[in-house]
């Protein structure tokens, strides 16, 4: 009997993947444990070992095929298999034609400029292009963290900064965030521009002491005198069936703490002009990412000076019946949910927020004014998060302006299950935004 | 045996890396005290003379309401400051310490004025009034504060010795820290890096007996706090902090090492504070007689009095400098008491540099 090979995924996020090299042609036997491939994502290159004994049938995904997606058979493996003269043939299903990069609707974005000369570039690689530029331009700009320099970042977001800036600037921590958090914001104190990258900011919560009490409040209690420039940065937010303890999206959290700069940015423009702003800006950041949106490609203006303004909001989406506020990888969904909504004959607004402090309320005032009905989009708990604090924005400042209450669609209040259909139940997607939004519209 | 003749190997070896973590230790103990000239102990004298008295003032401030809050006192760690200080480049080295901090801002000769008008909250302080007793600063000094999270200032003194080695500028950070912090974890990732990265940095326990009131030997399994560091292959040194001259010499030595480029030192300050753990503490966790014997036998202030006349300084003249340096905490303490409060608008600056 055949057994099928199938894509594997190495990581919990990857979706698609190059098969890179066939190291095992038709008909040759193998055994458990034999390196039957090697596999690339945007992360990381693998081996694919055989599980079963047996001889290879037919590889049906050629070396070198692109955006193979997780699951696709690339090959047979078993007894008794005529070995098919050409890949992709004797009745196996055809390969996966190379998958289109997972492009944001940009042509739908009635706002988004029009670029001239621009290019496709992934989140991930807009990250470390803003730290790359940034370093080039500024001596004092370093790297900090765990995996950061040898191993090219955990989620490869520093890739290939070693290699260009050498050990000096870019620095592989211990397992240690308290303690390197505290001398990132001692080297800022000292007049350096650190960049401390956090694997994730689920174990900043081992470090959140400094990133409060050292970086955020020492201007004030020192009068203005002692400053600390630094940027925290790292992935935030649920990742893809990691659990509790790794899906969290801490942003009210650090959002509530006056003296922080907090950012979480959507697209790989923003990720880049805001990175950029933050590493240059005389303050603490707090640069929440989000690892599903890593390896999502968007365009991007060839600008090596593309800064983008911290505290001002983005209108992702022109519209006049309601407004659809979020931030982070939330933005995404809500375009999504407009793009459906378009189709019901309701037309929404898509506000991102980028900067979540200082918040950017006259946007979301603005918007309000125009379309009299929001709703808030976030990727995260529903208590005390971003989106109650946009509902009392618009309850103190907006109430005049308001046709129907304002609504959150959040994760479900619990902490994050592993079980794949529980995961899905728990967090928030674009029909949920839909139904919100018709509710306001009185049209659910 | 294979074994054995295997295990012998490195007993060795770890007895060559103990006599290099005592290296710094036996050479202390081998030459103790700082040759003073008589100028240099006198203004070493002056120095602790007017932290014990500006803290005095600062308690009776206290007392009377003008000081508010937490408010830790110097009296009886005077040397520890002043030594250790007197050691330094002031045009590289860096110094910062937790909220017991008063006495190094005085050891710098910042201005009392500035603060004591921090102290009783106003707007002629050293923080504008916005930080109080724990937060103070002078990044003009190089001293980076003032912190009030227990040990929070180990890894932040660490950064700053990284900023120097970053910089290249050949500077030093000394990171005070008290018998209480030396427990938190923190410390012990600073140790890791900063000796995994030869980083510039002294780490100085000032170990006045007691975590608030809890005693040494209560908290710590390892009381001997300059033996701590072994574990990350950092020297440590044990040092009478209750004689100036034998902290500025244990300064030097250690001082020489760290800015050869040998990354860490541990030094353990043995000193004693007179005053409760901060204003409200009544203390009642040791004896009367513990502290009357301290006073009595070991003030550090009393027992360079004692140096300078042994030297043939006139009383007269100690006598005369008491006098002058009352006057200097008197006018501290009016400045403070008169200057006005901030004006409501500053409870709304320097929250950000920028504006966004």
């Amino acid at each position: 009997m055949a057994v099928e090979l199938k894509m594997p995924a190495l990581s919990p996020t990857m979706e698609e993947g190059k098969l890179a090299r066939w190291l095992v042609k038709e008909g040759d036997e193998v055994k458990s444990g034999d390196i039957l491939a090697e596999i690339e994502t945007d992360k990381a290159t693998m081996e694919f070992e055989a599980v079963d004994e047996g001889r290879i049938g037919a590889i049906l995904v050629p070396e070198g095929t692109e955006g193979v997606k997780v699951g696709t058979v690339i090959a047979t493996i078993g007894e008794g298999i005529v070995v098919p003269a050409k890949a992709g043939t004797g009745g196996n299903p055809e390969p996966t034609p190379p998958a289109v990069p997972d492009q944001v609707r940009d042509d739908a974005v009635a706002v988004a400029p029009v670029l001239s000369n621009t290019q496709t570039i992934t989140v991930r690689e807009a990250l470390r292009d803003a730290m790359a530029e940034e370093m080039r331009r500024d001596d004092r700009v370093f790297v900090m963290g765990e995996e950061v320099a040898q191993y090219q970042g955990a989620y490869k977001v520093t890739q290939g900064l070693l290699e260009e800036f050498g050990p000096k600037r870019v620095i592989d921590t211990p397992i240690t965030e308290y303690g390197f958090a505290g001398i990132g914001a001692g080297a800022a104190m000292g007049g350096l521009r650190p960049i401390v990258e956090f694997m994730t900011f689920n174990f900043a919560m081992q470090a959140i002491d400094h990133v409060l009490n050292s970086a955020a409040k020492t201007n004030y209690m020192s009068g203005g005198q002692m400053r600390c420039p630094i940027v925290f940065r790292g992935p935030n937010g649920a990742a893809s069936r990691v659990g509790a303890q790794h899906s969290q999206n801490y942003a009210p959290w650090y959002a509530a703490v006056p003296g922080l700069i907090v950012i979480a940015p959507y697209d790989a423009a923003d990720a880049k002009g805001l990175l950029k702003a933050a590493i240059r800006s005389e303050d603490p950041v707090v640069f929440l990412e989000n690892e599903l949106i890593y390896g999502r490609s968007f365009e991007l203006a060839e600008d090596e000076d593309h800064v983008v303004p911290i505290g001002k909001a983005r209108v992702m989406r022109e519209g006049k019946d309601v407004t659809i506020v979020s931030y982070s990888i939330g933005v995404g969904l809500a375009l999504e949910a407009a793009e459906t909504l378009a189709g019901e004959g309701i037309d929404a607004e898509v506000l991102d927020l980028r900067t979540l402090r200082p918040l950017d309320k006259n946007a979301v005032l603005k918007s309000l004014a125009k379309t009299n009905r929001l709703v808030v989009a976030e990727e995260g708990w529903p208590a005390c998060g971003i989106a109650s604090e946009i509902i009392s924005i618009c309850m103190e400042e907006g109430f005049d302006h308001l046709d129907a209450p304002v609504l959150r669609v959040c994760n479900e209040d619990v902490p994050l299950p592993y079980a794949a259909n529980l995961e899905k139940l728990a967090i928030i997607d674009a029909p949920r935004i839909v139904s919100a939004v018709k509710k306001v519209c009185y049209k659910g | 045996m294979a074994k054995a003749a295997a295990k012998s190997a490195p007993a060795v070896a770890s007895d060559g890396e103990g006599q290099a973590l005592r290296a710094l230790q036996d050479k202390h103990a081998a030459d103790k005290r700082h040759q003073a000239s008589e100028a240099e102990l006198l203004e070493f004298y002056e120095k602790m003379l007017l932290i014990r008295r500006f803290e005095e003032r600062a308690g009776q401030l206290y007392g009377l309401g003008l000081i508010g809050g937490f408010c830790h006192l110097y009296i009886g760690q005077e040397a520890v400051a002043v030594g250790m200080l007197s050691a330094l480049d002031g045009s590289r080295d860096s110094v910062i310490t937790g909220y017991r901090d008063h006495g190094h801002m005085l050891a710098y000769g910042i201005d009392p004025n500035l603060i004591m008008a921090e102290l009783t909250g106003r707007a002629a302080g050293i923080s504008r009034g916005k930080g109080g007793s724990m937060h103070m600063f002078s990044v003009d000094h190089r001293f980076y504060g003032g912190h009030g999270i227990v040990g929070a200032q180990v890894p932040l003194g660490a950064g700053l010795a990284f900023a120097s080695q970053y910089r290249g500028d050949g500077g030093v950070c000394l990171a005070y820290f008290g018998d209480g912090a030396a427990n938190q974890g923190q410390v012990y990732e600073s140790f890791n890096m900063a000796a995994l990265w030869k980083l510039p940095v002294i780490f100085v326990v000032e170990n006045n007996g007691y975590a608030m009131g809890t005693a040494v030997q209560r908290g710590s399994a390892e009381t001997h706090f300059y033996r701590r560091g072994t574990g990350f292959r950092i020297p440590g040194m044990d040092v009478n902090g209750m004689d100036v001259l034998e902290v500025r010499r244990a300064t030097d030595i250690a001082l020489e090492y760290v800015r050869a480029g040998n990354g860490p030192v541990l030094m353990e300050l043995h000193t004693y504070r007179y005053r409760g753990h901060s204003m409200s503490d009544p203390a009642k966790y040791r004896s009367r007689e513990e502290v009357q014997d301290m006073r009595e036998k070991h003030d550090p202030i009393e027992a360079a009095k004692a140096e300078l006349i042994a030297r043939g300084v006139a009383e007269e003249r100690l006598k005369e400098i008491d006098k002058a340096i009352r006057a200097r905490v008197s006018e501290a303490a009016d400045f403070a008491e008169n200057s006005p409060e901030p004006a409501p608008a500053e409870l709304y600056t320097d929250v950000l540099v920028e504006r966004y």
